[in-house]
């Protein structure tokens, strides 16, 4: 049995965790809010943008012409790859690492990888995938905006044009609902127009624009700001999915938490009564014996 | 009476839906296009410069840069790099954007850089304009 001050010590120590693990879950869940918003609100413009491409590689025949719209036989891919930095967050990062350590088997070419967050390049090095991680960006806080990713998404786009890169991946924790964050992978280069709803293509088809100053041009305005966009919106979602999971992780320690304080408490309260108990004995012996005396 | 339908919309938010506007005046790289009801389909590249919407009487003013506009069925896109009303522009950011760039300019950079650092210089001084120029409509309509 320990003692009834060791216990006390340990029941404060639970009581400070589960307020430390509570004040995060709502620091987490009201961050959750405002990511989703943002992942929201830059839906649309990706979306206009998507449509707008597919209508101009059909009309412009441009699939051969533009660099960013070239499929080539692939020897070397490049994968930017979001994990956070900072920990509490369950599993999230763990599950994105084995995604793309299953992917990095899979697709058999060699693959270097650009990091946003430092979870990520650790994880890989105690997989001993570390010497694929050739370059590595800093956290970009919970708030970034389309500036922040500018230099990861234009460096890629450099590398695909010098064909340093036949093919660019996104990986991000796809933030699904509260309890679920998909590890997704998606190519961003080349753009591929097809992927697109035939049904969606079909409409926009039976419109003749007028393009200024043409529709090449609008084109190669077009297709780099479409990889920013998918970056831009990649970098969102994970951010959703990390407060999500950490909001789901530190309720789980709240619980947790209390779960151990009741069991502390019934011990404690079973120490004190015995030691009480023992006492009244002790005091009703001593009073028998001087009464006997 | 047909009318527009105006969106103005980037990579982080919604700048603007607006319904029953009469006319939009944009700074597309070409030149600046006026878009009146019934425009043909249009698909055009953006230049940096001023956005104008009327409705009705009134006029409302823009910061457009980059991107492109899509004119279709009575329905204008504006899908711009960065957007946002004159009043809103921050003229102390845009003060300090337009030193940077001057300064940037003054060490004659060469190649991307320069043409960056023009470019910059260009959004700052459009920004700053604006802003005066919504400060200044803001003073009069108090003093009226």
């Amino acid at each position: 049995m320990p003692s009834i001050r060791q216990l006390r010590r340990r029941i404060r120590g639970v009581q400070n965790t589960r307020q430390i693990t509570r004040a995060m879950e709502l620091v987490a869940s009201s961050r959750l809010r405002r990511a989703q918003e943002r992942v929201l609100a830059s839906r649309p413009y990706a979306e206009r943008i998507r449509a707008v491409i597919s209508n101009l590689a059909a009309v412009s025949g441009a699939q051969e012409l533009h660099p960013l719209l070239q499929v080539r036989p692939v020897s070397h891919a490049a994968l930017i790859l979001f994990t956070t930095s900072r920990g509490l967050c369950g599993s999230l990062n763990s599950n994105m690492v084995r995604a793309v350590v299953r992917f990095i088997l899979d697709r058999g070419v060699s693959v270097d990888i650009i990091a946003v967050g430092t979870k990520g390049p650790a994880l890989l090095r105690s997989v001993g995938l570390s010497g694929s991680v050739s370059a590595q960006y800093q956290d970009l806080g919970n708030y970034p905006n389309v500036a922040d990713i500018l230099p990861i998404a234009r460096s890629t786009v450099d590398g695909f044009t010098t064909a340093e890169y036949d093919e660019v991946y996104v990986g991000f924790s796809q933030f699904v609902n509260l309890m679920r964050q998909e590890p997704t992978l998606t190519r961003i280069l080349p753009i591929v127009p097809d992927a697109l709803d035939p049904a969606e293509v079909s409409a926009f088809h039976r419109v003749d624009y007028i393009y200024e100053p043409g529709p090449d041009a609008v084109l190669s305005t077009l297709l780099p700001r479409f990889i920013e966009a998918q970056v831009y919106r990649a970098l969102l979602e994970s951010i959703a999915s990390e407060h999500s999971a950490r909001m789901i992780a530190m309720r789980n320690a709240t619980e947790n938490a209390e779960e151990i304080l009741q069991d502390l408490t019934l011990t404690y309260n079973k120490v004190r009564q015995t030691a009480i108990t023992n006492e009244v004995i002790e005091i009703a012996t001593a009073a028998k014996a001087i009464a006997g005396a | 009476m047909a009318s527009l339908r105006l969106e103005i919309i980037t990579a982080e938010r919604i700048v603007l839906t607006a319904e029953a506007v009469g006319s939009v005046r944009v700074p597309a790289s070409e030149g600046i296009v006026g878009i009146l009801p019934r425009h043909a389909p249009l698909m055009t590249t953006l230049a940096p410069g001023e956005l104008i919407m009327r409705k009705g009487e009134e006029e409302e003013s823009f910061f457009v840069t980059g991107g492109f506009l899509e004119v279709r069925d009575n329905h204008v896109a504006v899908l711009a790099d960065a957007s946002e009303r004159a009043e809103e522009i921050d003229v102390d950011r845009a003060e300090e954007a337009r030193r940077r760039a001057e300064e940037a300019l003054k060490e004659k950079r060469e190649g991307a850089e320069l043409a960056a650092a023009e470019a910059a210089m260009r959004r700052a001084l459009i920004r700053l304009r604006l802003a005066q120029r919504a400060r200044g409509r803001r003073g009069a309509s108090r003093a009226q």
